[in-house]
């Protein structure tokens, strides 16, 4: 146990270097892949065919693949194709384009389950689809959207590490660096492990408090 | 003002209006009735393009509509629309909901359409409930809300969509009550109801709809006292003595 608070001493920043990417990583994947699962839900609802088609198959592509593997495509593929991402765009790129497709399905269903007199009310006071969608249905959306949104922030925060595979020196890289080069393998671990969970727990409480104002109303 | 032409529609294969030819007038007060799932909902939401049609045609002050043509939000700014379910918007408040169409719709300046919402308030006699949320409310009052939500939108006419039906029956007076003074100050209004009192005392002419046709109308008390169709007398006699 000395020997463990000698280690944290001694590897603890070094680990925070990591933890700086690790939450840079994730709230810049966090913010496309909301933007972008923003997108892909209203071209679901848009009511235009084209659009909702183009929008499920999206999501079924982005589903249907690893992020690892779209991580190496964007990372190891992109620069045969001309485009050069640094390992850090790469990485907030790549989670944020896989995690949209669950944004986009987790939005369309808050908004599905918005009643559907709201929307005729709204139309019947002249609303057109977007001014609908911005005043009556979005508000309303988010107060369902939101506790299931919490978890996909968590997820994302634990899914950032990885972007350890295509060179991003975050938190669990920092990590395996530091553990194969001084083989204090457990303290180091530990450590990282009790890193992740410190970043976990806010966003824990955050969740449960999302779902008590959900259940509220 | 408003005019049904031979209008049809069918959900599916089941067409729910067969040929529908009405009009309204200025100022008059048209009270359709019929057992349910006769179409007289649906009339209703084919007049303000909340639903489409198939065939015949509906205009609104010489305007077509169509839903999917642009002038749909014209039409909807003429003619307001109160629901059975209130439809209120549970995220805003009472004043809120009332000033949502004149604000963003209409875009008046922001003074003129909150003195204007709580005047309405007034008028539906819930004033005092302004700040208040929807869900707060009684079923009375959320419809009176939305009435003034109506209102609000300045329009030539009002469609009704069985407004008390979703009330409890101490509620439905105050409602009828806020309806009964508005048709007393000339607002054109096409009211959906079970409520044969109202319609006996306060519309101009009644409907009768069965089976997606209009199988009698008139004046309304001719209509309700003698009525001249088998069906409209078998339907009377049931609303009015159901043991």
């Amino acid at each position: 146990m000395k020997g463990f608070w000698h280690d944290t001493v001694e590897f603890f920043p070094i680990l925070l270097n990591g933890v700086a990417l690790t939450i840079i990583v994730t709230i810049g994947s966090l913010l496309l892949s909301t933007v972008l699962g923003l997108i892909w839900a209203m071209m679901r609802v848009s009511g235009i065919k084209a659009l909702s088609m183009l929008s499920a198959s999206l999501i079924n592509v982005i589903r249907g693949i690893p992020i690892i593997v779209l991580l190496f495509y964007l990372y190891f593929v992109m620069p045969d194709l001309g485009v050069t991402l640094s390992a850090l765009q790469a990485a907030i790129l790549g989670l944020g384009i896989a995690y949209s497709a669950y944004q986009a399905e987790n939005f369309r269903a808050g908004i599905e389950a918005i009643d559907k007199g709201q929307i005729e009310a709204a139309q019947s006071i002249g609303m057109g689809w977007w001014l609908t969608m911005r005043r009556v249905v979005l508000p309303q959306a988010v107060r369902i959207v939101l506790p299931p949104y919490g978890n996909v922030m968590i997820m994302m925060l634990k899914d950032s590490s990885q972007a350890s595979t295509i060179t991003v020196a975050e938190l669990a890289l920092q990590g395996k660096l530091i553990a194969s080069s001084t083989f204090k393998n457990t303290s180091v671990f530990t450590l990282v492990a009790l890193m992740y969970l410190t970043m976990s727990i806010p966003l824990i409480l955050l969740v449960r408090h999302f779902e008590k104002r959900a259940g509220k109303r | 003002m408003i005019e049904l032409n031979d209008v049809h529609k069918s959900f599916g294969k089941v067409e729910v209006l067969k040929g529908i030819t009405a009009s309204v007038q200025k100022g008059e007060v048209v009270c359709i009735i019929g057992p349910s799932g006769s179409g007289k909902s649906t009339i209703l939401r084919c007049i303000n393009g909340l639903e489409s049609y198939d065939r015949g045609e509906i205009n609104v002050e010489g305007l077509k509509v169509d839903r999917d043509a642009p002038s749909i939000v014209n039409i909807r700014t003429q003619v307001s629309m109160v629901f059975q379910r209130f439809n209120l918007f549970p995220h805003r408040t009472v004043l809120e909901n009332v000033v949502e169409g004149p604000l963003y719709v209409k875009k008046e300046s922001r003074g003129q359409a909150l003195e204007r919402g709580r005047a309405l308030l007034a008028q539906v006699g819930l004033a005092e409930k302004a700040d208040a949320h929807p869900p707060q409310l009684s079923g009375g009052q959320q419809q009176r809300v939305a009435i003034a939500r109506a209102l609000a939108m300045q329009p030539k006419a009002i469609l009704f969509d069985e407004p008390t039906s979703a009330l409890d029956p101490e509620l439905v007076g105050d409602v009828l009550g806020v309806m009964r003074k508005l048709a007393d100050d000339g607002m054109t209004m096409v009211v959906v109801t079970h409520e044969m009192g109202f319609a006996r005392d306060v519309a101009d002419r009644v409907l009768f709809i069965d089976g997606g046709v209009i199988v009698e109308q008139g004046p309304a008390k001719s209509v309700l006292n003698q009525p001249q169709h088998p069906r409209t007398q078998d339907f009377l006699r049931r609303v009015l003595h159901p043991l």
